[in-house]
């Protein structure tokens, strides 16, 4: 096995998204990067597993037993562990098509965007409309309110950031959110909708934060812009699973002269004069005796995630999942191969919205027949945690297997690095999308290199990797 | 990424498209078989795999058959056993590399077809390449593994077998050919008949029957 080299530019430790989309616009820059998991795959907590490891991971059955047999061929199965979808014309797709990475990949739409009005036996799920035109079309609202929220819709669309008379005579700037739905005379539902299954926002918060309005049009602006993008849905998805995406972008980071090193456990981080200067590691496959393959190698820098760094992070919240296996598509999905359905906190007596994220065959991801629901919202309470998501599991139908876990913690480092030159991410939280992702990823690019990050035109001119 | 084929405009003709993944030991010459193929150019002083995400190249079989290869290159991350499962995802042919004037090379390249073939779907075609025949073409005693020796092996394991030289080229062509020829385009044709390459949607901003950026759609 050839040596590692005596110095890189950036040690890398985790493969979760973050860390990868780091690692290969680092290395398509020049950078030397090794990049390092504990694991003996890509992804970390952002991969995609088979169902033989689903069921061992939450351990799910009793010893002995084989459940995943009866699920068809193992690897048949792509199991996302985050719940999420990209938005078609979010950052994530930006940074995707600036760096090529598209190539290794393929995507499809989600097929629908739902969201839930009412609880128990009274409640309804409808399509969220897309443009002023769908608005007046929508079950939502009644035929008054449909007009006020085409002319909403109209407004949000005609906006400009930097063109203060398209405005529409509110101080953005300064105002809330509440005051901008006041003006347009909407509804508290109607603001549940917009508010929750277009600008994606889980609590009410947003509506009484000064100077938050120009921030909440943006969001619906981007729902809406996604979602003219492809016409049925704002979401794209990755056949084979979220996890391909981690693996595209490591690929990127390889190509470029980035080392790769899975099963490699750190041994010890070494430090001068207060900042890192180099790493310890150790790397051994499972199935090896012995004492593995001991090396150090000297750095500047590290980037890592949450689970390199236990005495570096806080804890600011627990997200709680559930994934659940259907024979079926959701009611009320129009049979969709796949689906976002969000029940807004309000409409079933929370603070956080549940989401639900419906994926199945049609993207590669299960044999045929099956769909994989995940059930997802933010912890309120420190018990009953199956309680919190019972108003998603209503909506399933007959679950046949269901994956949930103890409430998962989310991760924030407490320092920026600046002092150690250690960068250090946050976890994927609990949004629908990709969107925190990619800010936490300008956010370190920011710390730890002193500029901001600019992905466009990152790979022009790039004469090795033409297509013919 | 899956094989696909599709009748071109002329009656008859065929046009198909294939992945082939690459394996084998660090240096045993890879890079340098798919540069020699699909650029016909060759780097003595090739550095470890860098930039080449993957490459294509098209060979014509006969008058209406075409054969694309989409050819993917490790980048390098097999050498700390790091390849990601996306790089054999969908792949329909492997050449699996080594260096006739090292004899460890071939142990790690039956690794690689017994990988292969316990991973890889069933009919995934697999040739093996020993590599460098033009060192010992001067100098018989460099020669570290029998042509016959592979050779037997080969047979014996139901693989595509050359000696190939990326320096001289010396039946790189051939190579590829072969497994051109052996790839299903029947049984691909059957199963995928596409014109359109992508299944999935076009993520690029100018892609047909998408709008991007600029004014919002409200
Ligand atoms: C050396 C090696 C190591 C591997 N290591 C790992 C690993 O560590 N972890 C892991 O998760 N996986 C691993 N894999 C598995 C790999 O990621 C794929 O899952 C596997 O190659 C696909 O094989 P399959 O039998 O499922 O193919 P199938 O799904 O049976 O497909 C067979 C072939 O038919 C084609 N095909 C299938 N459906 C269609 C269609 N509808 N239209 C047209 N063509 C179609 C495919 O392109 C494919 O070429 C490895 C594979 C190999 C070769
Ligand atoms: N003489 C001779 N040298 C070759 C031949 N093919 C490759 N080489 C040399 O062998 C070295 C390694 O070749 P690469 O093509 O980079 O090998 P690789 O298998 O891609 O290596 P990695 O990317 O590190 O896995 C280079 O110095 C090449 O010039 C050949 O056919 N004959
Ligand atoms: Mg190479």
């Amino acid at each position: 096995m050839d040596e590692i080299a005596p110095e890189y530019d950036v040690v890398v430790l985790g493969t979760g998204l973050t860390e990868c989309v780091l690692s290969g616009v680092m290395s398509v820059k020049g950078k030397k990067v090794l990049h390092i998991d504990r694991n003996d795959h890509y992804g970390g907590e952002a991969a995609s597993v088979n169902i033989e490891s689903l069921f061992k991971k939450y351990g799910n059955y009793n010893k002995g037993e084989e459940p995943w047999k009866k699920y068809g061929r193992i690897n048949d199965w792509n199991v996302d562990l985050v719940p999420k979808l990209l938005m078609a014309n979010g950052e994530l797709t930006n940074i995707l098509v600036s760096t090529d990475v598209t190539r290794y990949l393929e995507f499809k739409q989600i097929a629908g965007s739902y969201v839930q009005q009412g609880s128990g036996a009274k409640a309804t799920v409808a399509k969220v409309p897309s443009d002023a035109s769908e608005a007046l079309r929508s079950p939502l609202m009644g035929l008054w309110e449909k007009r006020r929220a085409k002319k909403f819709l109209e407004w949000v669309g005609a906006f400009q950031e930097d063109n203060p008379s398209t405005y529409g005579g509110l101080d953005l700037n300064r105002c809330t959110m509440r005051e901008v739905y006041e003006k347009f005379g909407l509804e508290a539902t109607t603001r549940d909708f917009i508010g929750h299954s277009m600008a994606l926002y889980q609590t009410d918060e947003y509506m009484n934060e000064k100077g938050a309005a120009k921030d909440t049009v943006q969001r619906i602006r981007l729902y809406v812009n996604s979602m003219a993008r492809y016409g049925k849905s704002p979401y794209i998805y990755p056949l084979y699973g979220l996890g391909e995406l981690p693996q595209g972008f490591a690929r990127l980071s390889a190509i470029y002269g980035g080392t790769y090193m899975l099963n490699t456990n750190i041994d010890e981080i070494e430090m001068e004069g207060g900042k890192v200067s180099g790493i310890k590691a150790t790397m051994k496959e499972k199935s090896d005796e012995g004492e593995g393959m001991k090396f150090s190698t000297k750095t500047k820098k590290i980037i890592g995630d949450p689970s390199y760094f236990p005495g570096k992070v806080q804890v600011v919240g627990h997200l709680l999942k559930a994934i659940c296996i259907l024979t079926h598509p959701v009611a009320y999905t129009d049979n969709s191969d796949s689906a976002q359905l969000i029940i807004p906190q309000s409409q079933v007596g929370r603070k956080n919205d549940i989401y639900i994220a419906i994926v199945s065959s049609a993207h590669n991801v299960c044999p045929k027949g099956y769909y994989i629901a995940i059930v997802s919202t933010i912890a309120e309470g420190s018990s009953n945690h199956h309680l919190e998501l019972q108003p998603g599991f209503e909506r399933l139908g007959k679950i046949e297997e269901k994956f949930m876990g103890p409430p998962i913690p989310l991760y924030e480092p407490l320092e920026s690095g600046r002092n150690d030159n250690i960068f250090i991410s946050k976890s994927y939280d609990a949004t629908s999308h990709f969107e925190t992702t990619t800010d936490d990823v300008r956010d370190i690019y920011r710390r730890a290199e002193q500029e901001e990050l600019v992905v466009e035109g990152l790979r022009e001119g790039d004469t090795l990797v033409g297509q013919e | 990424m899956t094989s696909r084929v599709s009748t071109g405009t002329r009656p008859g003709a065929r046009f198909a498209q294939f992945k082939l993944v690459l394996l084998g030991e660090s240096a045993v010459g890879k890079s340098s078989l798919v540069l020699r193929f699909v650029k016909d150019h060759f780097d003595d002083y090739r550095e470890s795999t860098i930039g080449a995400a993957f490459l294509t190249q098209t060979i014509s079989l006969d008058d209406s058959t075409t054969v694309k290869f989409e050819i993917w290159d490790t980048a390098g991350q097999e050498r700390y056993k790091s390849l990601a499962p996306m790089y054999y995802r969908n792949a329909n042919c492997a050449v699996v590399v080594y260096d006739i004037t090292q004899a460890s090379s071939l142990d790690k390249a039956k690794a690689w077809v017994k990988e292969l073939q316990r991973q890889a779907n069933e009919n995934i075609i697999i040739a093996l390449a020993g590599n460098k025949a033009d060192l010992v073409a001067d100098h018989p005693d460099k020669r570290a593994i029998a042509t016959a020796d592979a050779e037997a092996y080969a047979r014996e394991a139901g693989l595509l077998f050359f000696e190939t030289s990326a320096k001289t080229s010396e039946n790189v062509r051939e190579l590829f050919t072969a497994i051109a020829r052996k790839l299903p385009l029947e049984q691909a044709g059957a199963r995928n008949m596409r014109a359109n390459p992508r299944q999935g949607v076009d993520l690029r901003p100018e892609a047909p029957g998408t709008q991007g950026g600029g004014a919002c759609n409200c």
